[in-house]
């Protein structure tokens, strides 16, 4: 922690807390646009932690990390709206919960 | 001073958060995950990461909400639009998510105005981070362009598909299963 002002325990603490909360939602929601958003709340936590990491050892290298975690979130999300739809399409609902037979 | 914006910043993202995933409509979750992801940027900002602050909202609350509202859009919503949309506009939907921002907002005309920028430790500028980017990651690079390229090619996959073959689904749709025939399903 040389020279940064905000601990380093205190940032992981909060990407935990908001790891957990995506996590939960995860879990919990079954409306799959609910789970993407979660997912997406993932990813970030996963980012700060990178982010907190490399500026309490003042390398970039987090931030590097950062940028394909935000490409893997892109390309994730893509994917994913366009299942998004396609579920809509065939089973004029978004809950998961009838969408858990594969082969439709 | 820093750690109380810190903590301000994080309780806003933490509060922003758990609203978001908590709530029945699909774009008041939206509001609540985009004011989630601005405090987020602050933190970073305050962390000495402000390319990664820029780049979290251009691309977070940028792009990447802007294709789930599309998305959204997309789907069904049903004929009740007006009425839904009156009711969207009560006072009571974005009086919290505004709150949240102003303070994101006061939080960052402090930082502007007392300090010289984010002094809140090591400065990792995008100088640095695009030497390091392109230097010993440039292989990542590589790697992370061929996986967008794949998500672009899967996504217009996955949208193309159900066009081209939509009424023969239909016809299958019907003899496997006639539950839960509600359009508006984003609301639950």
């Amino acid at each position: 922690m040389d020279g940064l002002a905000i601990p380093l325990n205190h940032v992981l603490i909060v990407a935990t807390l908001l790891f957990v909360t995506g996590l939960a939602g995860l879990m919990f929601r079954r409306n799959i646009i609910f789970i993407l958003m979660a997912l997406e709340v993932m990813l970030n936590a996963a980012a700060l932690a990178f982010v907190a990491a490399g500026t309490a050892w003042q390398q970039a290298d987090g931030q590097v990390i950062f940028m394909l975690i935000l490409a893997v979130a892109a390309a994730e999300v893509s994917v994913g709206l366009g299942l998004v739809l396609q579920i809509q399409r065939r089973f004029k609902t978004l809950d998961m919960d009838q969408a858990r037979r594969l082969n439709g | 001073m820093e750690l109380i914006l810190f903590y301000i910043a994080s309780g806003v993202a933490l509060f922003a958060t758990v609203f978001a995933l908590t709530r029945s409509n699909a774009t008041h979750a939206l509001i609540y995950l985009i004011v989630s992801i601005l405090a987020v940027a602050v933190i970073f900002f305050l962390l000495g990461a402000p390319f990664a602050a820029a780049l979290e909202i251009v691309i977070y609350a940028g792009a990447i909400m802007v294709l789930f509202v599309f998305v959204i859009m997309m789907l069904n919503l049903g004929e009740a639009g007006t009425e839904r949309e009156r009711q969207r506009m009560h006072p009571a939907v974005w009086i919290l998510p505004t709150v949240l921002s102003a303070v994101l907002l006061v939080e960052m005309l402090i930082v502007i105005t007392k300090f010289d920028g984010a002094q809140t430790g090591a400065l990792i500028g995008a100088k640095q981070v695009g030497l390091t980017l392109f230097g010993p990651y440039v292989l990542a690079v590589e790697i992370a362009s061929m996986l967008l390229l794949a998500g672009l090619v899967g996504a217009y996959h996955v949208g193309r598909r159900f066009r081209l073959s939509e009424p023969s689904e239909e016809q299958d749709l019907s003899v496997i299963g006639p539950d839960s025939s509600t359009t508006d399903e984003v609301n639950s």
